[in-house]
């Protein structure tokens, strides 16, 4: 499975690896147990580098390529998925819009410091009535001349508490629906601005997930991200990056789960032998092992189509479907083949069962990829 | 003409290690293997204040003692010592030189074997004269590698002497005898102006906070141990190793999680995992099956540490650990 | 002030299996780590780099694909790394591999030598004393840790069995560290990506000009003769015991080991 990736990826990949061997694995179980937002764990994750994986050294990034990223979300998944999306949501969902749309200014002003790690990032566009149908919204920004002013709710938003940074959605034009949405970069510190009630969840349960409430806040006009009404646009693609780090996420969840049931069939015993020695579970293990792969590949076709600065919306919505779906199917089966154990919550495999289903609903449920792949495939 | 089989005799607080004393008596076992040689069992003492123990050294079996002691030589020195024991070898000739398998021992031999250009085996665990040929001098020495999964027979056909480091407790001493004479050599030094290194100062030995995944020996209770913890305690601190749990004593409060062995918790590869009252549910047996050696008591015939174990003893865990303690006494 | 580490790729010896038919290792598949006690020299010298300012260089001996160690050494954040390779050095002992390095160091510019005390694949601790006695530099093992750096003076503890001693010692000088040392860093994300740019420096014996019989297994004093699998036989009879014949068992076990 490593045949696509080169030496500098496979280092990168074993350095991404015993970090969260070592740093992310002892702390998983109480991470979700508690809902805790690992903290520490970002702030050493800082200090490596991992904050701005795919972002130049000119903005304080590590220099290194969007690849290198997504090894990251994986391997940080396979043991913590909660840990993984953090990344994933800071990386994909607030610094590349950033790096893409972002002006001199801005770069200057938030993607250096969220590249270093200094800040957090977190991206916010579902609202209480605008899930999969964005164009619901209802937070406007008024022009107010010198600034925008803003009001409205957001929710369901990841890294939300600890976020220092926000790219935020709101109706410039109201009556143009989704042409008439712009992006905005808010800060913490902005008068008005509040983090709302955090939402108790079935997995991810350290990820911060809260809702954000906008009262009249300022915001600078140099905040705008992208264009006046462009907004929609900035979103749309902003979310096929960010598929690749859920699907990424997916995958590690996937993987972690197999590398658990592999040692657990291993000795476990039943009838007088290991029950890695029935033909049931050794059958189930290739499919869930194969499907794994599969996913695993088309997340790095889309993440190196990414790279190369090529098309990769269909893409990243097939990795996505796949990875999430696989990874669902992959985690209830390794609960199934843990027995009563599996159900128990001495062993991790159904934290991973519970955190694997998010992957199908956010960043666009299954069925907003299906729509965005048939959309580009019927054209 | 190389003759003789010397032995560093290694003195710390003015006392002779025990491991010393055991590669005298394995010494004279190899030249009673093979008495036409008319090799002797040679002593070397090197230090400040060592001449009163040069008759122990004959005591515990060597013919001879060569004594090199002086006031420059209080506090060791690598390069001094080793300096001292190459011109010893350069005197003598020995065709044999064996060094205990300590931390000064591990420092000074290998100083030694590139200073005379000699082989230096390490951590000897047995050493015999080649057994297929009643009048070769060739050494063969055995020892672990790879973390003990293989073993290597080591020579040295062509260097002499053959060197070699032993670890303590490998063989055995011999039973202190005054009546034994054996004749002292004194090793005239030259002061040797070697000053690059200076102590500061020396500090008691410091208890060092315990990590069970870098112990070499874990004494490791269960269920069974839940009213004798002291007991596993004991006999950690007897085999200098560190105290290992299940998940049951950690949930009923009595061992710190810090030391829970098992998927759950900490997963160790010691050399001896002794399992007291462990009933080795898989849980705790994936944290440790990969131990070197497993030693598990439980008084149930069926317990699936078994099923692990390399050494498996139905009794009762307590009373054989007491036991076990008043052997260290 | 110039720091070389000499490092040793070995295998994690807790996945090592041996070919129970030839009684050789299978090395095929098996992962590969830079030796623990090594990990703590490159740890110590990146210290000290940070704190007084250094220039570390990683110094290896080994086949080619040793090279891959180096690379994980620049991702940790080293400056410069050397890899000694020749297959007229393959088959070396302990000596024989001490003078190679200590010809190939003596290439190289330095204050302080750092060696791991011991490689787990060998468990020999004497190529940091041999290249110490071949280059006449002062030596300190089995070093826990370093309290003190300055001009010209490294001030380190070491123990033996009974004591700790705290040493100063005048540079240059060799020193041998345990893994119990420090706890090494992470390899980072800039210095990994960068580390398949930069230049492993290698040395062969063109380079060291060492006379044959002096390298490889004609210049090694020790030969090994034979290797064999120690006997485990893995579930044991169980033992009806009462507690002293157990505690006689028991301890027939241990003593090799205590």
């Amino acid at each position: 499975m490593e045949y696509l990736l080169s030496e500098k990826h496979l280092l990168m990949k074993k350095m991404f690896k015993e970090f969260s061997i070592k740093e992310v694995k002892p702390l998983a179980k109480e991470i979700d147990e508690k809902e805790i937002f690992p903290v520490e764990t970002v702030n050493k994750m800082r200090q490596l580098g991992m904050l701005g994986i795919p972002f130049s050294k000119e903005f304080n990034g590590s220099g290194a390529d969007y690849i290198s990223y997504i090894l990251a979300v994986i391997e940080l998944s396979k043991h913590c998925a909660t840990t993984g999306v953090i990344l994933s949501a800071h990386t994909s969902l607030c610094c590349d819009p950033i790096n893409k749309y972002g002006t001199d200014y801005q770069k200057d002003k938030y993607l250096k410091k969220l590249a270093s790690g200094e800040y957090l990032g977190a991206f916010a566009l579902t609202e209480p009535d605008a899930g999969t149908d964005a164009a619901s919204q209802k937070t406007t920004a008024i022009d107010k001349g010198d600034y925008y002013e803003i009001t409205g709710s957001k929710i369901f938003i990841t890294n939300a508490s600890y976020a220092d940074v926000y790219i935020i959605f709101a109706l410039t034009e109201p009556s143009l629906g989704t042409r008439g949405i712009s992006a905005f970069i808010i800060e913490k510190e902005m008068e008005g601005f509040s983090v709302g009630k955090k939402e108790l969840k079935m997995g991810i349960r350290g990820s911060a997930t809260c809702e954000l409430h906008f009262e009249k806040v300022k915001v600078p006009k140099e905040n705008m991200l992208g264009k006046l009404n462009k907004g929609f646009g900035v979103a749309l693609n902003t979310l096929d990056g960010g598929r690749i780090g859920i699907a990424a996420q997916a995958v590690g969840i996937a993987y972690g789960a197999i590398d658990e049931t592999v040692k657990y069939v291993k000795e476990r015993k039943q009838f007088g032998r290991s029950i890695s020695k029935f033909q049931n579970t050794q059958f189930v293990l290739a499919d869930l092992a194969t499907k794994a792969d599969a996913a695993y590949l088309m997340v790095l076709r889309a993440a190196m189509l990414k790279q190369e600065g090529k098309n990769y919306s269909k893409e990243s919505a097939m990795a996505k479907l796949y990875a999430a779906e696989a990874s669902m199917e992959i985690t209830t089966k390794c609960v199934q083949l843990f027995g009563g154990y599996g159900y128990t919550r001495e062993y991790p495999i159904e934290r991973m069962m519970r955190d694997a289903k998010i992957t199908e609903i956010y960043e666009g449920t299954s069925e907003v990829q299906k729509m965005v792949i048939s959309s580009i495939l019927l054209k | 003409m190389t003759k003789d089989i010397f032995v560093y005799v290694e003195v710390q607080d003015n006392k002779i290690m025990d491991v010393s004393l055991e590669l005298i008596n394995k010494a004279k076992e190899l030249i009673d293997s093979r008495k036409d040689f008319g090799f002797q069992v040679v002593g070397v003492l090197i230090g400040n204040k060592i001449s009163n123990l040069a008759a122990e050294v004959i005591y515990y079996g060597a013919d001879k003692v060569i004594v090199c002691d002086h006031a420059d030589l209080s506090l060791y020195n690598t390069m001094n010592y080793a300096e001292i024991i190459k011109g010893i070898i350069k005197k003598y000739n020995p065709e044999i030189f064996l060094y205990g398998g300590t931390i000064l021992g591990r420092d000074l031999a290998p100083r030694v074997s590139a200073k005379v250009n000699t082989g230096l085996t390490a951590d000897a665990t047995s050493i015999e004269f080649d057994p297929n040929d009643e009048f070769s001098k060739e050494l063969w020495i055995t020892r672990p590698a790879f973390g003990g999964n293989l073993f290597a027979t080591i020579v040295c056909p062509n260097h002499k002497p053959q060197m070699a480091t032993v670890r303590g407790n490998v063989f055995e001493k011999a039973i202190r005898c005054e009546n034994k004479r054996g004749e002292i050599l004194e090793y005239k030094y030259d002061i040797i102006t070697n000053n690059a290194i200076t102590l500061v100062r020396k500090i008691d030995k410091i208890q060092k906070k315990s990590d069970i995944t870098k112990a070499k020996i874990i004494v490791s209770g269960g269920r069974g141990m839940s009213s004798n913890i002291d007991l596993l305690e004991e006999t950690a601190i007897n085999l200098k190793g560190e105290v290992g749990a299940s998940r049951a004593l950690i949930d009923e409060g009595l061992c710190p999680k810090t030391i829970q062995v098992g998927q759950t918790g900490k997963t160790v590869k010691p050399i001896i995992y002794l399992a007291c009252g462990i009933s080795g549910a898989v849980q705790h047996t994936a944290g440790m099956e990969n131990s070197e050696m497993i030693i598990a008591i439980n008084t149930d015939e069926n317990a699936p540490i078994f099923d692990v174990a390399d050494i498996s003893i139905v009794g009762d865990a307590s009373k054989i650990l007491h036991e076990l303690n008043t052997r260290f006494k | 002030m110039n720091i070389i580490v000499l490092a040793k790729q070995v295998p994690n010896t807790t996945e090592m299996k041996v070919n129970k038919e030839t009684g050789t290792l299978i090395r095929d598949g098996i992962e590969t780590i830079i030796n623990p006690d090594d990990l703590a020299g490159i740890e110590a010298a990146l210290r000290i780099k940070e704190k007084n300012g250094a220039k570390v260089t990683v110094v290896t001996m080994g086949p080619n694909n040793a090279e891959s160690m180096l690379r994980e050494a620049y991702g940790l954040g080293v400056d410069e790394t050397v890899l000694v390779t020749d297959k007229a050095f393959a088959g070396s002992d302990t000596l024989a591999t001490s003078k190679i390095l200590a010809e190939a160091i003596k290439n190289l510019e330095y204050d302080l030598i750092i060696a791991g005390r011991q490689a787990i694949d060998g468990d020999t601790a004497q190529v940091g004393p041999q290249i110490a006695e071949l280059l006449s530099l002062p030596q300190v093992s089995y070093v826990e840790e370093i309290t003190d750096i300055e001009e010209g003076f490294i001030t380190v503890i070491k123990s033996t069995e009974t004591h700790s001693f705290e040493l100063n010692v005048r540079m240059p000088a060799l020193i041998t560290t345990l893994s119990e040392l420090n706890t090494a860093r992470y390899m980072n994300v800039k210095d990994v990506w960068e580390s398949y740019d930069k230049e492993v420096k290698k040395f062969n014996n063109n380079d060291l000009k060492l006379n044959k019989e002096e390298i490889g297994l004609k210049g090694s004093p020790t030969r090994v003769k034979k290797t064999f699998i120690k006997a485990i036989t893995k579930k044991s009879e169980k033992q009806i015991l009462n507690a002293a014949k157990a505690a006689d068992v028991i301890v027939e076990a241990l003593n090799p080991h205590l």
